[in-house]
């Protein structure tokens, strides 16, 4: 004899698929594209900076083209820009800590070890 | 309608069917709005709170999302964001070193000698357009086209691969032009450095692989678009790195 019932919740055993939501998945993919291409331009202007001398303007502006390139796949390949607020604060801590590393590790060769 | 049809479901002896039905149509009426908001991953406590329960299946894709955890987000999401930011820490220090040690060659090959950054450019391009394909792979999961998901996370392995060959080649080469692992402080700390880079470059293919093949047997665990994203972050992780490390290693001189 069996007993025909609808199933509990805790009985489910499959997934309906792909139902989470992940913020900024829906943007089109033409806008990747784009972004896409305004990465490979930032790069070959920076590889451009080995070919032409930009004198003292060239460490400040590689610099910035790097930071560019950084926030962009961040904000936008890695979706962080239409995400939770908690995972730009775990995630940026991070990148400071490790900036704040690099600074006092040359900080403590500059003091210390210059002879 | 499902069918349960197992010996805990068989009534004892003497006792009335009817009661038992009765017990499990009440109790099944106490979490009317569970199986319309429920999605099913247990370990995660993954829900989806459409908030108009009314709402079709396909339009709960769109939902506002929503998890059983504390914080009301994805643990494994956060997870990774975690891992991702510690992870930050670990290419922090190994930059710092390489900064310090970079003047460090005497008699032996120096950064201005032995890169090739045409060669490096071309590769870092090579990566960079890994993540336009991975992106495009996390897109189509969320679309549920498995069939493209599939053919972007291969694109990327494949071009995940060419940076790594691109680097095994690179490494070759300045073996064979004097500059081993132990020749100088430099070398040390640029091997270090890149090689943890291609290391993590290598396992995020491995995933990649893994992921796409699991996908064509259909036994992805848990929701597929996600754990898709998650692969996808660590894969831009490991190209963000890139752009760090081309720019302070390979083009800002020494």
């Amino acid at each position: 004899m069996s007993i025909i019932v609808e199933p509990s919740p805790s009985s489910f055993e499959g997934h309906p698929e792909s139902d989470a939501h992940i913020p900024g998945a829906h943007q089109p993919a033409s806008m990747y594209v784009k972004i896409a291409l305004i990465l490979a331009v930032l790069t070959a202007l920076e590889t451009s900076t080995y070919y032409i001398d930009f004198g003292w303007l060239a460490v400040p502006l590689l610099i910035v083209l790097m930071v560019i390139k950084f926030v962009t796949v961040v904000s936008y390949f890695m979706h962080l820009k239409f995400d939770n607020r908690l995972f730009s604060w775990m995630f940026y801590a991070g990148v400071i800590l490790a900036v704040c590393v690099y600074c006092a590790a040359l900080a403590t060769f500059e003091f210390f070890m210059s002879p | 309608m499902a069918e349960i049809d197992t010996p805990l479901s068989q009534p004892a002896p003497g006792e009335e069917v009817a009661e038992s039905a009765a017990d499990w149509l009440a109790a099944d009426e106490a979490v009317p709005a569970m199986p319309d908001a429920y999605v099913g991953d247990h370990q995660g406590g993954h829900v989806i709170d459409a908030g108009d329960t009314t709402a079709t299946e396909p339009d709960r894709g769109h939902a506002l999302e929503h998890f059983h955890t504390s914080t009301g987000l994805s643990n494994n999401k956060l997870a990774m964001w975690l891992f991702l930011g510690s992870e930050c820490l670990l290419f922090g220090g190994l930059i710092a070193t390489y900064m310090l040690y970079r003047g460090r060659h005497s008699g032996s090959p120096g950064p201005a000698q032995i890169y090739d950054i045409p060669f490096t450019s071309v590769s870092s391009f090579v990566l960079l357009m890994s993540s336009l394909t991975m992106v495009l792979a996390v897109s189509a999961a969320q679309a549920r086209d498995d069939r493209s998901t599939k053919i972007w996370l291969t694109v990327t392995a494949l071009l995940g691969a060419t940076f790594v060959g691109g680097q095994v080649y690179e490494f070759t080469s300045f073996y064979h032009e004097g500059l081993g692992f132990t020749t100088s402080l430099f070398s040390s700390s640029f091997y270090t450095l890149t090689g943890f880079h291609g290391v993590h470059v290598t396992v995020g293919i491995i995933m990649l692989l893994s992921v796409a093949l699991i996908l064509s047997r259909s036994k992805v665990p848990g929701d597929k678009a996600e754990v898709i994203e998650l692969v996808g972050l660590y894969w831009h992780f490991v190209d963000i790195v890139w752009i760090v490390i081309f720019t302070l290693v390979y083009l800002i001189p020494s």
